[in-house]
């Protein structure tokens, strides 16, 4: 094994990484909000938009991330729709900026779906008696959400929640194939630069592995801390 | 007695407030409630007793429609409330505000203290500004005895505290009506006491009170009506002294042997 290509490269996966990161935090960012509202309507008693986040879900669900990445990515230019490029966030990317935003996209209407779910658990796993002393005070049913069942399930995904952030920084490699700068495409471009077609991706994935340990971990602390204060 | 407890003095005491005609409920294909007939004046503490699984719950929590009626009409304070073509408009969730429900679990909101508990609701349903609704809270607290708890966490408060609070909480929103669903169920012992007796100051302010219990020495204390319910229908009705005195009916009396 030779790994002498990192005293020239080392910079590249510095450059991937924080891209992976970027793409990552944003695309949580997205599917958080996409997954809340998704989960509102999933538990709420509207059967047009019960129908319609359930649609979603499961057909986000059923097909593959690699799809959904080519539909954005090509799908989206091929009817007109171009994300606005921003020539000083390219700058800072070191890549495309409308690119970059098509894998978040992706990313962040894939996760939703997934987000969703867990807000849907953690809403259901809230004792119906909540909702009934709220209603019994004259509280609306979105009144009843907002103020007595959404503070309280927030709490109890924060760890699921956690754990997807960590599933997306994963995944999101995969955006690798449109040409995104991440982690993947710059251990590729190694690969390609040095015939060495293996090293590489070792470095690759325990720089990977170095992004979502400490994160599984401080996830794990705040988890018991949240249970201690129970 | 304070101007946070007084009822609202809409109505004059003895007038009708809440009437039932017809009232049935299914859950599934098994009828819970049969057709339940019944007034309930201002003012009067109607205690309704029987055996587990008799419906005397259901009947309480279809009053503010926490189960839906299958048939039958409820009237409330003029309205009825069974009417579907209200709730769009939000009738619903203003019949409610005017009954106040305490449950058997006390069903506080944990992720708040205890004053943010009673205010909720005050500001959030009524519009009622911040320093008013915690003046009406603390004085509520007071008459409780709990002031010392106002931000406390639900989770340090014992049973009968929390119910204590939980009472607090619907009072606040100056209902006209209280409903209480077995109340004391799920306390020690030793917490009962304390329970009953904010209840019974609440009955001797006049309120408007339908208490599902199995306390029977509260019942025969404080109800001004007894309500005897079996099997999904009212078998018999009367003063304290009617009902546990010289009970009519058969099952009446095979209850009443059993838990007193």
């Amino acid at each position: 094994m030779n790994f002498t290509f990192l005293s020239k490269y080392w910079t590249y996966y510095l450059i991937g990484a924080k891209n992976t990161i970027l793409l990552a935090l944003l695309a949580v960012v997205i599917g958080v909000l996409i997954g809340m509202l998704l989960a509102i309507g999933r538990v709420g008693k509207n059967r047009a938009l019960k129908f319609l986040a359930t649609a979603y879900v499961e057909f986000i669900r059923g097909t593959p991330l690699l799809v959904q990445l080519f539909i954005i990515y090509y799908g989206l230019q091929a009817i007109g729709i171009r994300f606005p490029d921003s020539p000083i966030a390219s700058r800072i990317l070191g890549i495309n900026f409308a690119d970059f935003m098509a894998g978040v996209i992706t990313m962040g209407i894939n996760s939703g779906a997934y987000v969703c779910e867990i807000f849907r658990a953690g809403i259901q796993s809230i004792d119906k008696g909540q909702t009934e002393a709220a209603r019994s005070l004259g509280l609306s049913q979105t009144r009843t959400l907002v103020y007595v069942v959404i503070p309280q399930a927030i709490r109890n995904v924060l760890p699921a929640l956690g754990n997807e952030f960590v599933v997306v920084i994963k995944e999101s490699s995969i955006v690798s194939i449109i040409g995104i700068a991440d982690l993947m495409y710059k251990a590729n471009t190694v690969r390609g630069n040095t015939f060495q077609p293996f090293e590489p991706l070792l470095v690759a994935a325990l720089v990977y592995f170095l992004l979502t340990f400490p994160l599984s971990k401080l996830l794990a602390r705040i988890e018991k801390r949240m249970r201690e204060n129970d | 007695m304070t101007d946070a407890m007084t009822p609202s003095p809409a109505r004059a005491k003895g007038e009708e407030i809440i009437r039932v005609c017809g009232l049935k409920k299914n859950f599934g294909k098994l009828a819970v409630l049969k057709g339940i007939d019944e007034r309930v004046s201002t003012g009067e503490v109607l205690v309704v007793i029987g055996p587990s699984g008799s419906g005397k719950s259901t009947f309480l929590r279809c009053l503010n429609l926490l189960e839906m009626p299958t048939a039958g009409k409820i009237f409330f304070d003029g309205f009825e409330i069974t009417d579907k073509k209200g709730w769009k408009r939000g009738s619903l969730d203003a019949h409610r505000r005017d009954m106040g429900m305490v449950f058997q679990h006390f069903n506080l909101f944990p992720h708040m203290t205890v004053l943010e508990n009673i205010i909720l609701a005050p500001m959030k349903v009524k519009g009622v500004p911040r320093a008013e609704a915690e003046r009406l809270a603390r004085e509520l607290l007071d008459r409780v005895g709990l002031t010392e708890k106002t931000d406390a966490h639900p989770a340090q408060l014992s049973g009968g505290q929390k119910q204590r609070i939980a009472i607090v909480r619907a009072l606040a929103m100056k209902p006209k009506v209280m409903l209480f669903d077995e109340p004391t169920s799920a306390l020690d012992p030793e917490m009962v006491g304390e329970v009953l007796s904010v209840m019974r100051d609440l009955a001797r302010d006049g309120m408007t009170m339908a208490v599902v219990t199995h306390e029977m020495r509260f019942a025969r204390e404080v109800a001004s009506r007894v309500l005897f319910m079996d099997e999904g229908v009212i078998l018999e009705s009367g003063t304290p002294v009617e009902v546990f005195g010289n009970p009519k009916n058969a099952r009446t009396k095979e209850f009443l042997a059993k838990v007193t």
